[in-house]
């Protein structure tokens, strides 16, 4: 009946109450939006930096390096040369070291090529078919697959880039040969393929992609054909090489003494000789894991001192982005705070100007037989649902607003929030301190109306 | 029923009220007369346990009121006395039904809602039960207070002024329905009033001056 009585008070005056809830929902909104947003974030973006100790890539900023390889929610900085990382990637300090090679991608899904180890690194395993091990295979993410539907067999063109629109590749098919485990991480928005399916199709590519870029260098183009036959022949020695590294340096030789127009041309022939590398041998990133944590303090250094790369630290430019991030979401939640504080206002004034016009209303339910601390209970109480009501809306509404935040992040960056988790602890102290504005508003009131002096109240009518 | 004795209130120290004292029997009707100024509401407050005197004592069917503590006394109110106003009060909110069942919740914890609806009817109130209580007339609002004062059927009905700021037509109602009801639910009624009209109906009567 108290209750009852409190909800008919509340809905007797509506715009007052209707302000008060608007203010109260807007700012547990804004709250509960930023504290699932940035916890989820936060834990997005650890997730996927997990077994990741550096990133080697080529010079830029750190953070766009980390971004584009890790998350791939950013341009790469640019191409390493494969022979240069190599020598890193089989240092004593690495226990794995993972190659990305970006080229293409199919309806705006980035196809990567790396090794099996990318799979074991995000925990994810085949779900569905085998592991890549031919030139285009393909193991799709688990997304990919519920988005567009992909089965096991089907094949596909890649679209070159990163933008969705673009030069189709026609020439070599995908085939889907394994559907990845659902992991929660970037794994599963991408197309994996082998490091050496990236080179072939752009090598192949090359042909067309060389008469445009090398259109300054009209005599390098007319070699074209010799060229590109050279460059075949490389891949299959190079596939040769992955099974037997001591081959490797002995058919770098090989290629070159087999080339002596090349050698003729001294000069040119280097330059050459690196535009093949650009061409074909060309990753993006490398993701290293070290088995001597030494390597995280000293790498950076020696990398940017010895090589064209740069190696840059996940944790370290996270942590960057973090802070940057947090400041204006700190700045978002104490304004929440502020619109919280004004709706604790709001409910105030208005329990304390309908004290006012309800006291006889009081006085009158204490001679009905009601008691002090009913009259102190149901203020209170009416403070407190309307909280509760606005605590309840602002809930919801936050997680309405993350499904439209998420449906437009998972459109550009392939990364999606989950608006059905409950945050206990954060949404907790939350909830507690809207019941603390509710109960704080209210004792004036409340303790008025706990006091108030019914005689003297009825005489003077 | 109800028996005064040595009744005195003071606001301070220089303007004390000393009353005759009162008794006054079930289903008898007291009109208590006097000038403003002479403590009728005073005493009327006192007899409903809403103010404490000063000394003497008030026994109610043989409780004696002034022992109780607080929140007895609040329990008492509500199970035992009727009051009804020289203008009615009501839960702007709620509709004249809910208002009269509060009054029956408040009292007892439980909702005497078809009580409280046959107690509208006999009242003549039937058409305004769902009606806000500031959508009624005044004299339609005093007779929901009579409603509302003997919902819980009081062994004591105080009325306030009842009939003041009512027309003759309604004044006369009212004053009719109190007298009538009181002796129906067996409740020593007690009024309280400088209205003539009342005045020259009712013929048990105490003058304070």
């Amino acid at each position: 009946m108290i209750a009852k009585l409190a909800w008919k008070n509340l809905w007797f005056k509506p715009l007052n109450t209707v302000l008060s809830l608007v203010l109260l929902t807007a700012s547990v909104a804004i709250i509960s939006l930023l504290i699932l947003l940035q916890e989820q974030f936060e834990k997005q973006f650890s997730s996927n930096i997990d077994g990741v100790d550096l990133v080697l890539g080529a010079q830029g900023s750190p953070l766009q390096l980390i971004l584009s390889s890790v998350y791939h929610v950013d341009a790469p900085t640019g191409n390493i040369d494969y022979k240069e990382a190599e020598v890193w990637m089989k240092h004593p300090f690495v226990e794995t070291a993972i190659p990305l090679a970006f080229g293409d991608n199919y309806r705006g899904f980035k196809i990567v090529g790396t090794t099996p180890d990318y799979i074991k690194k995000y925990t994810a395993t085949i779900a569905d078919g085998k592991v890549f091990e031919k030139n285009f295979e393909v193991v799709i993410g688990s997304e990919i697959a519920k988005k567009l539907s992909i089965k096991l067999g089907d094949k596909f063109f890649g679209t070159h880039g990163d933008a969705e629109e673009g030069h189709l590749h026609e020439e070599y098919a995908y085939v889907v040969v394994g559907i990845a485990s659902p992991t929660g991480k970037v794994i599963d928005n991408l197309i994996l393929c082998t490091v050496e399916s990236v080179w072939e199709m752009h090598s192949g590519h090359d042909h067309g992609g060389e008469a445009h870029s090398e259109g300054e260098n009209p005599p390098h183009g007319e070699e074209g054909h010799i060229h590109v036959e050279g460059d075949e022949h490389d891949h299959e020695e190079h596939v040769h090489d992955e099974n037997c590294n001591h081959d490797h340096e002995e058919g770098h030789d090989h290629e070159v003494s087999e080339n002596p127009a090349h050698g003729e041309e001294g000069h040119v022939h280097e330059e050459g000789d690196e535009h093949d590398h650009d061409e074909a041998k060309e990753i993006t990133a490398v993701l290293v894991k070290f088995k001597n944590k030494m390597g995280i303090i000293s790498w950076p250094r020696m990398i940017a001192q010895n090589t064209k790369m740069q190696a840059a630290l996940p944790a370290i430019e996270i942590n960057r982005l973090f802070s940057l991030f947090g400041i204006g979401l700190q700045a978002l939640q104490y304004l929440a705070y502020g619109i919280m504080l004004i709706s604790g206002i709001s409910i105030f004034i208005a329990l304390y100007n309908r004290l006012k016009e309800r006291k006889y209303e009081f006085a009158l339910l204490r001679v009905s037989g009601a008691s002090r601390i009913q009259m102190l209970g149901l203020v209170l109480f009416e403070s407190l649902l309307l909280c509760l009501v606005g605590f309840i809306f602002g809930t919801l509404f936050g997680r309405f607003a993350l499904v439209m935040i998420s449906s437009t992040t998972d459109e550009q960056f392939k990364m999606a929030f989950n608006p059905m988790t409950i945050i206990w602890e954060k949404e907790g102290i939350l909830f507690l301190v809207t019941i603390f504005v509710g109960i704080l508003a209210a004792v004036i009131p409340a303790v008025k109306a706990y006091r108030l002096n019914i005689s003297k109240t009825l005489a003077n009518a | 029923m109800i028996y005064t004795k040595d009744l005195k209130f003071s606001f301070n120290e220089k303007t004390t009220f000393a009353f005759p004292n009162i008794s006054n029997e079930a289903s008898q009707t007291l009109l208590i007369t006097g000038n403003s100024g002479k403590g009728k509401t005073t005493l009327l407050h006192l007899l409903g346990g809403l103010l404490r005197p000063k000394s003497g004592s008030i026994s109610i069917e043989d409780t004696s009121i002034s022992s109780l503590s607080e929140k007895e006394l609040d329990r008492f109110r509500g199970r035992n006395i009727g009051l009804v106003l020289q203008q009615s009060h009501f839960v702007a909110s709620l509709n004249v039904l809910e208002n009269v069942v509060l009054a029956s919740w408040l009292a007892t914890g439980k909702k005497a809602t078809e009580k409280a609806k046959s107690l509208l009817k006999q009242l003549d109130l039937e058409d305004q039960m769902y009606k806000l209580p500031s959508n009624l007339s005044v004299g339609q609002q005093q007779r929901v207070s009579i409603a509302r004062a003997l919902i819980n059927e009081p062994k004591l009905l105080l009325a306030d002024e009842p009939t003041s700021s009512l027309d003759d037509e309604n004044a006369f109602k009212v004053a009719d329905l109190l007298a009538k009801l009181s002796k129906e639910y067996n409740a020593a009624l007690i009024i309280v009033t400088h209205d003539q009209r009342l005045k020259d109906k009712f013929s048990n009567q105490l003058n304070l001056n």
